[in-house]
């Protein structure tokens, strides 16, 4: 583009060189490809799972158990086990997780006990899944004297474990709760503890529920703690009670991989691996639902 | 009883407003909040107790400093060695892949995407963390070592290789995630001065926002290790049994073949007959204790350098 | 300071007059005359509050200094003056609002109907479940119109439906909303106007039946016409209740306060019957502020 002939010519160049150019070009596709190279990964990988999976993910597959046949083997006790296991550890999990959260924003003044709380929880979310198991195994079984491999030792055990996680979303949870209505509560008369019961938790009760369905998934896919507590890897009958032994939907995908055949490393293991996604994807498609569903509600 | 009190009865404000049930709930809530402080106590506590049952029998020393881990096999040796090699080789392996992917992925989530496409990329890599480990280990056993066979046709069948590889898939969001809010914490000005004396973005990004989001990113790069260095079921099921002291220099050596880290070592003790009063039991808890100080060292360390780029900029 | 011979209010508690040592001259407790109209409830005003040598800390900073004011039975007393002089400090006093906050320290009395609300064992909570308070923003429960209402009566442990529906029903009527909402008590409080809902904020309060009624800025973030329905529903209401309202809004107070109190920086300037504010104040300062010389 030529500039009118009454403007002097240039006396400087105001388009940058080509390397600057190519260089930005260079940024941006490389950070592009390695935001997209995870995702592509694992979407292959999950390609090759469901592929597999066609086939040997029928209703028997989910309705028998476990078999040293491929044709015959199921998941089925081990997907009750884990239902019964996610269905125990659940309520001490959040009784304890927002009461623990309740203290710390509602009753606490800040001070150095409540930053040692406060760091204490941010470490044990970060304690290796193992170790719990550990914890497990010197505590309950071995101090409480408890049966290895029961529904109760594990449900006690993933319960602790998703305690710190619990227990972090729903402080977030309550403080997202703005003053307002508690100085409105307050105001009016309400006792602190009717404040929290009655205003405080309600709405705070999206944000916790959202955080426990999240650690359900998360419990759900966890299996070294379970090995460390004794959790066989195949029980071939639902349990009836918490004193009775069970298994995982991940122990018994691991005690699966053990076997050589590619009827199970290419069939059976892939249907079972698809169930548990699926479940795992329920679970996180349900977490969305909730947080969009009262998003809405508090606009 | 429905009355309005205050009009009918005479004024008493030092009769206190239901103090027992409050009493009651802070207490309540207070023991819930002291469980959690328990609750490290008790993993400390479990820990020290039966890793000294075990050092009783093994010293200290030839724990540390042993080169043989070889529980059941005679000759029986307790040497912690092979193992923590193992654990840094695969968070080695896995750093290489997750570090460099994952800061990128932040400089793209905070320099270039728009909002709803971050809105749907942010979901997609937090995915990457969600999938259970065993399903990865899983994805390294089944797929991704017969895949590797093309390349290095000389791989065993358990490796280090496609362990590093889906642990550091796994760890990419742990970067990714607190990378980008060290990166978007850097104020605009900064970022207008630099195109301000005519950079191009590719400067500003490298030569500005980067080196001021350092300490962040430092950050992530160690709450991901920790992760990696905690992973079990992806290594036991893809590196396999085989514990010994890599070289690093022999890169075949250190990655195409199996290796044992720490956490699969306590999983396949966990696995065989042991009983609560053998040696081998109690070595569990030895380990145990060793990657705990790992991890949590690290994670006080990310924590403290994470504190520290907040004040920065608030 | 006179203190009329009225004083029953006064219960042992309370300290003996000799000891009171007061820095304005406030009139005698009988009201002359209020700006607004002359009602006829003014002739023989009792106190309901008597507070004596307030003063409030907030950690160090000092924040309230030596306040000494009567506030009397069925009337709307305002206090008034610039930004952060206090006033709201003040007002939270009377129903130990403070408390909330870390650190506040309380010296003096609040005596409240013949009891120190800062006396040795007073419970806040029984202190708050006497006074009803609005705030600057509508503040509703994220419940249905009815439930809002109804809060205050469950708290206090109300079991009987009828009664509840009957409380209800008054305290909206009281705060001219009950038309309005009568057909949709079951929806949520949020879904009203700005203006609705501060009467809905005004009928929860009312629905206690509190002895004093406390009004943070209650129109500050309304439209003029919800503005003077509020100021309307006010004047209506000091025949039943006692009213303590602060606002940043001059004509607010001579409309609608029989008394106005004027602070700043914590201090007690000037307090007198509004007309007497208004048109002859006593000090220069106040005179200052309520001529817009500074504020």
């Amino acid at each position: 583009m030529t500039s009118p002939k009454d403007i002097p010519a240039p006396a400087m160049k105001l388009t940058v060189e080509r390397s600057g150019r190519a260089k930005d070009w260079l940024l941006l596709i490389v950070c592009l490809l390695s935001t997209c190279v995870g995702g592509a990964a694992l979407f292959t990988l999950l390609a090759y799972v469901v592929v597999d999976a066609a086939g040997w993910l029928d209703w028997q597959f989910l309705s028998s158990t476990t078999s040293r046949f491929p044709e015959k083997a199921g998941i089925f006790p081990a997907m009750v086990g884990s239902i019964y296991m996610a269905g125990l550890m659940i309520p001490p999990a959040m009784v304890m997780g927002i009461g623990a959260a309740v203290y710390l924003t509602e009753y606490a003044k800040p001070s150095r006990l409540t930053r040692f709380i406060d760091i204490n929880i941010a470490n044990l979310a970060g304690v290796p899944s193992v170790v719990w198991g550990l914890l497990g195994l010197g505590l309950f079984i071995q101090l409480f004297d408890m049966t290895y491999g029961t529904l109760l030792v594990g449900a006690l055990t993933m319960a602790l474990l998703i305690l710190p996680v619990i227990t972090i979303t729903s402080r977030e949870a309550i403080r997202a709760v703005p003053d307002s209505l508690r100085q409105a509560a307050y105001g009016i008369g309400a006792t602190k503890w009717q404040t929290i019961s009655r205003i405080v938790l309600p709405r705070a009760l999206p944000g916790i529920l959202t955080g426990t369905v999240l650690s359900l998934a998360r419990a759900l896919g966890e299996t070294a703690p379970l090995i460390m507590i004794g959790v066989p890897t195949a029980v071939f009958a639902t349990p009836d009670s918490p004193g009775d032994k069970f298994t995982s939907m991940t122990m018994q995908l691991f005690s699966w991989s053990d076997y050589p055949q590619p009827e199970f490393q290419r069939g059976v293991l892939a249907a079972g691996v698809v169930t548990l996604l699926v479940v795992l994807l329920s679970l996180n498609a349900l977490a969305i639902y909730l947080r969009h569903r009262f998003q809405g509600k508090h606009q | 009883m429905d009355t309005t009190d205050n009009a009918d009865l005479p004024l008493d404000l030092t009769r206190g407003v239901h103090l027992g049930r409050e009493r009651f709930a802070r207490s309540a809530v207070f023991v819930c909040a002291a469980v959690t402080v328990l609750t490290t106590g008790g993993i400390i506590a479990v820990l020290l107790i039966h890793a000294a049952e075990f050092f009783a029998d093994w010293s200290v020393w030839d724990f540390l400093t042993g080169t043989q881990w070889s529980p059941a096999i005679e000759p029986v040796q307790y040497g912690v060695l092979p193992l923590v090699c193992g654990t840094l080789v695969i968070t080695l392996g896995s750093a290489i892949i997750a570090l460099p992917l994952g800061v990128a992925a932040a400089v793209y989530l905070s320099e270039y995407a728009r909002p709803k496409v971050r809105a749907v990329v942010k979901p997609m890599l937090e995915i990457l963390a969600g999938v259970p480990t065993v399903v990865y280990g899983y994805f390294a056993l089944v797929y991704i070592t017969p895949w590797l066979k093309n390349v290095f046709p000389s791989i065993s069948t358990f490796n280090t290789l496609s362990a590093s590889i889906v642990v550091g898939i796994m760890i990419i969001p742990f970067v990714a995630s607190i990378s980008e809010d060290a990166i978007r914490a850097v104020p605009k000005s900064l970022r207008m001065a630099g195109y301000g004396l005519g950079a191009t973005r590719f400067s500003v990004v490298v030569r500005v926002v980067i080196p001021a989001a350092f300490s962040g990113i430092i950050a992530s790069f160690i709450l991901a290790l920790s992760r990696a260095i905690g992973e079990t079921m992806a290594v036991t099921i893809a590196a396999g049994q085989s514990p010994r002291i890599a070289n690093l220099l022999n890169l075949e050596d250190t990655f195409l073949r199996p290796i044992e880290t720490m956490t699969a070592a306590m999983v396949n003790i966990g696995m065989s007959d042991v009983t609560g009063d053998s040696l081998a039991y109690r070595s569990l808890f030895a380990i145990g204790l060793v990657l705990f100080c790992m991890t949590f060292m690290m994670n006080i360390l990310g924590s403290w350098v994470t504190s520290r780029f907040r004040e920065k900029y608030e | 300071m006179t203190i009329t011979s009225d004083t029953t209010a006064f219960a042992e508690t309370a300290i003996p007059a000799e000891n009171i040592a007061v820095k304005v001259d406030l009139p005698p407790a009988v009201s002359v005359g209020t700006f607004v109209a002359d009602s006829p409830m003014a002739v023989a005003a009792t106190p309901v509050i008597n507070i004596r040598k307030l003063n409030l800390w907030y950690g160090r900073q000092q924040a309230l200094f030596d306040i000494d004011m009567d506030i009397s039975d069925c009337s709307v007393t305002a206090i008034i003056g610039p930004s952060g002089c206090g006033k709201s400090t003040l007002l939270r006093c009377i129903n130990r609002m403070n408390d909330l906050v870390d650190g506040t320290r309380v010296q003096g009395h609040l005596v409240l109907e013949g009891q120190d609300v800062y006396g040795p064992r007073v419970d806040p909570v029984a202190v708050r479940r006497h006074i009803g308070m609005v705030f600057q923003k509508p503040n509703p429960f994220p419940k249905s119109i009815f439930d809002n209402i109804a809060f205050g009566l469950r708290i206090r442990g109300w079991r009987s439906r009828q009664n509840i529906e009957e409380t209800v029903e008054r305290a909206l009527r009281q705060a001219y909303l009950w038309d309005e909402v009568k057909d949709k008590l079951h929806e949520s409080g949020s879904s009203l106007s700005g203006g609705q809902q501060q009467r809905l904020c005004i009928a929860r309060a009312l629905a206690t039946k509190p002895k004093v009624l406390l009004m943070d800025e209650p129109c500050s973030a309304l439209d003029p016409i919800a503005t003077g329905r509020i100021e309307e529903l006010i004047t209506q209401l000091k025949n039943q209740y006692t009213i303590v309202i602060v606002t940043h809004n001059m004509q607010q107070a001579a409309r609608v306060s029989d008394r106005t109190a004027f602070l700043c920086l914590g201090k007690l300037i000037e307090y007198g019957s509004t007309r007497d504010i208004f048109t002859n104040p006593e000090m220069k300062q106040t005179e200052d502020y309520i001529t817009g010389r500074f504020g």
